[in-house]
């Protein structure tokens, strides 16, 4: 069954919530699924939050996680989709010694070649940033681990659904519909995993 | 709207509009809902709240309870046999955490309830003031929704909210935490505004008829199908319509515990309750259909048994207003997602007529086999100990099955369900998925509050009694008058039926103690007695039950007496043993 597992991203549109974080994490907690990575921040639309949560696990669990997700109060919209539906980033942040910078030019090449950029430029070091999919960072990393890093950040993905057109134009039509009416997801008994959406 | 009508309308809104602190706008918010009782215990955070109650107890029933967990299910028992949510009152800390067990028994039998927790003053909040515990966190998972209010302001909303989410969709319970200076805090109060639409919530989809279509095709090809029920049919209010759709199709049906009740007991086509202790036939003939369909039940595994072997042969149509359960354990073939008491007549029109009298016979076969290795001794036993089967059977006799009957956990639950007769919708009262002990007594007393006309029998064993006695000052105070039966066995009967069966026999901390329970009783001023013996057994019975007011009748039963037919833990429903 673990055979069965990958990666997994949700995408899930909320209402701005106190505590509606908790109300999520503990879906995946109580099930024993470890997040691997986490973003919340507004989303286009005003009032309305975006999580991105990475998991790995089977289809069958992210879609029954999906339907308890959905089933929170103050959820509008669970997506969840496998890597090749997604355009994503993660930035990463990188402080290495100027020294070293400023005196091996194969560091420079190095950065220039996987596209990071100088944030802060210091006498004792620099930071620099790198946006790109985790094994891009990851091999960055490893290569400037030879020449000194000093500290390291990476932040949760950002992911944007190929397919979709965009929750706007859905919470729009949503908006117009008055409470309860039928849902377009809802028509297709051949398409089980996307039913139950709203 | 002219300018002149605008005017007037503001001006009419203001008239309207009253000042009031938080905690008169909390009761306020209440009595606009409709909710006229109470269950609640005081304390330093809430006491605002009860300060205003002190106003208002005309038009609210607060009902003082003993401890805050004999609340809660006291509420859980109103809004169980009223269909209404249950109102809880607790104070902030202790108070609040002893809804917990509440909390989590209601959430996963779907109880509507509506609790309100005060909590120490916004400044102090995270800083661990006296009585300060993050109850919004700690009944995250336990609750459909909960919210903490800081401002009074917030508080008419919040409630039209509660009110809203508890009982629409699948129910559950909802708690509003209240800091004491909202409560405190002045606001104008204007005419209550009922909640109707939540934008990220949606409680209910429109039927789709491809659904319908779907699964009416598939009964109609059907040469045996089975209904399993559970509580969405009396949750949903469609007792009517599952009758009409049994009628028709004239298929046999079974209940699950908490589905026990929506119909009749003797309806012709009920075939018995399902699941580890259920019926014989129900149990084995899941796994020889042809269709199963299920309909406001959520396939526990008490229910299943080992699920890898559950009904393989069978097509499956789950109607479940809850996406969430939908191929949660088992996969649908046709999945009809809705409200039963929408989705149920569709599909009744969509159906042929039909009537399967061969495939019902083998159920009636089995049934007689049941009869004859279990039902009969239990009902009619030949060894001096008396059991509880029989102590139920005689119970129907005297109610003749109008009774409303709340049960504790255990085997005289298990008993109960099996046994006692229900005529009537919302008249089965107990805890399945959280299986509380405890449940019993303060349920019962809230179904009595509910159903102040009903004759109410609260049915426990001599564990679960003493888990949650201190409510007998409860009905004492307020004259409930509840008939309560503890059926003792000396024993934690159910826990030592395992340990007989699986454990070679360790009573490892089963035998336990009682009080004596009639003197208890009496120190209550609530009238008892004990019965030891068969002969004085319906005589017993039937002073409790025509007994104006509250009545205490201990039953002493046969110490090692098991519950029979038994789906050991692991095992298919089709290994179900009758002895």
């Amino acid at each position: 069954m673990i055979l069965d597992k990958q990666e997994f991203t949700f995408t899930i549109y909320t209402e701005n919530q106190v505590g509606l974080l908790s109300r999520i994490a503990i879906i995946f907690s109580r099930r024993k699924i470890n997040v691997e990575s986490l973003n919340t921040s507004p989303s286009e639309v005003e009032g309305i939050h975006r999580f991105t949560i990475v998991i790995q696990e089977s289809e069958d669990v992210v879609r029954k996680l999906a339907r308890q997700l959905e089933k929170q109060i103050e959820v509008l919209k669970v997506y969840f989709n496998k890597n090749e539906e997604l355009i994503w980033q993660e930035l990463a942040l990188f402080k290495v010694p100027t020294d070293i910078i400023a005196e091996k030019a194969k560091v420079e090449r190095l950065l220039r070649e996987h596209g990071a950029n100088a944030v802060v430029i210091r006498s004792d070091y620099t930071v620099f940033e790198s946006v790109g999919h985790r094994e891009d960072i990851d091999a960055l990393m490893e290569k400037l681990a030879q020449y000194g890093l000093i500290e390291f950040v990476r932040s949760g993905r950002v992911a944007i659904i190929k397919a979709s057109e965009g929750f706007h134009k859905k919470l729009t039509e949503f908006e117009e519909r008055q409470p309860s009416e039928e849902t377009e997801e809802n028509q297709v008994l051949d398409q089980k995993g996307g039913i139950f959406s709203m | 709207m002219s300018t002149l009508e605008a005017t007037s309308k503001e001006a009419t809104a203001k008239d309207n509009t009253k000042s009031l602190t938080g905690a008169e706008v909390v009761l306020e918010c209440l009595i606009a809902e409709g909710a006229n009782t109470i269950f609640g215990y005081p304390g330093g955070a809430i006491m605002p709240i009860y300060d205003a109650l002190y106003s208002y107890q005309d038009k609210l029933n607060h009902i003082l309870v003993r401890h805050e967990q004999g609340g809660i299910h006291a509420a859980q028992g109103f809004a169980r046999v009223t269909g209404k949510p249950g109102v809880v009152f607790a104070t902030s800390g202790p108070g609040a955490t002893n809804l917990v067990t509440g909390l989590a028994d209601a959430q996963i039998d779907s109880t509507p309830l509506v609790c309100i927790t005060g909590q120490v003053f916004a400044q102090f909040l995270g800083t661990d003031a006296f009585q300060e515990t993050d109850v919004v966190n700690i009944t995250t998972p336990i609750t459909k929704w909960n919210y903490q209010v800081t401002d009074a302001k917030e508080i008419p909303e919040v409630l039209a909210k509660a009110f809203y989410i508890a009982q629409t969709g699948r129910p559950g319970p909802v708690l509003v935490d209240i800091t004491k200076n909202a409560q405190f805090q002045k606001v104008d109060f204007e005419p209550y505004e009922h909640c109707k639409h939540i934008r990220s919530y949606r409680p209910k989809p429109i039927i789709r008829n491809e659904y319908i279509q779907a699964a009416a095709e598939l009964i109609n090809a059907a040469k045996k199908p089975f209904v399993v029920f559970g509580q969405g049919v009396i949750l949903g209010n469609a007792e009517k319509e599952f009758l009409a759709f049994l009628d028709k199709t004239g298929i046999p049906a079974a209940a699950t515990a908490l589905g026990l009740g929506a119909i009749p007991t003797d309806h012709p086509l009920y075939v018995g309750m399902l699941g580890m202790h259920g019926n014989y036939a129900p149990n084995v003939m899941t796994n020889e259909c042809d269709l199963l369909i299920a309909v406001g039940m959520r396939f526990d595994d008490r229910v299943t048994g080992r699920l890898d072997k559950y009904a393989k042969q069978a097509k499956v149509i789950h109607l479940d207003i809850d996406p969430a359960e939908i191929d949660k354990n088992v996969t649908a073939t046709v999945p009809v997602w809705g409200d039963c008491k929408e989705s149920l007549p569709l599909l009744t029109k969509a159906v042929e007529k039909n009537s399967f009298p061969e495939w019902l016979e083998e159920f009636r076969k089995l049934e007689k086999e049941e009869v004859k290795e279990v039902i009969e001794p239990e009902l009619n036993p030949t060894t001096d100990e008396m059991t509880m089967g029989e102590v139920v059977k005689y119970l129907n006799e005297l109610t003749n099955g109008d009774a409303i009957i709340v049960t504790d956990v255990g085997q005289h639950q298990m008993v109960a369900c099996r046994y006692a007769k229900f005529n009537n919708s919302k008249s089965n009262v107990t805890s399945g998925g959280l299986g509380t002990m405890g449940f019993g007594l303060p349920a019962a007393m809230g179904a009595k509050v509910g159903q102040p006309d009903k004759t109410v029998v609260s049915i426990s064993g001599d564990g679960g009694f003493q888990m949650t006695l201190q409510e007998l000052g409860t009905i004492m105070q307020n004259n409930i008058g509840v008939k309560i039966l503890i059926l003792n066995n000396h024993f934690l009967g159910m826990v030592r039926q395992w340990q007989e069966l699986f454990m070679d026999k360790r009573y490892s901390f089963t035998n336990i103690d009682s009080p004596d329970f009639v003197a208890l009783a009496n120190a209550y001023k609530i009238p008892s007695k004990k019965i030891e013996q068969r002969a004085d057994l319906k005589a017993g019975l039937k002073e409790m039950i025509d007994h104006d007011g509250a009545y205490l009748l201990e039953i002493i039963v046969g110490k090692e007496n098991n519950v029979f037919p038994m789906v050991p833990q692991g095992s298919s429903v089709s290994e179900i043993r009758l002895k």
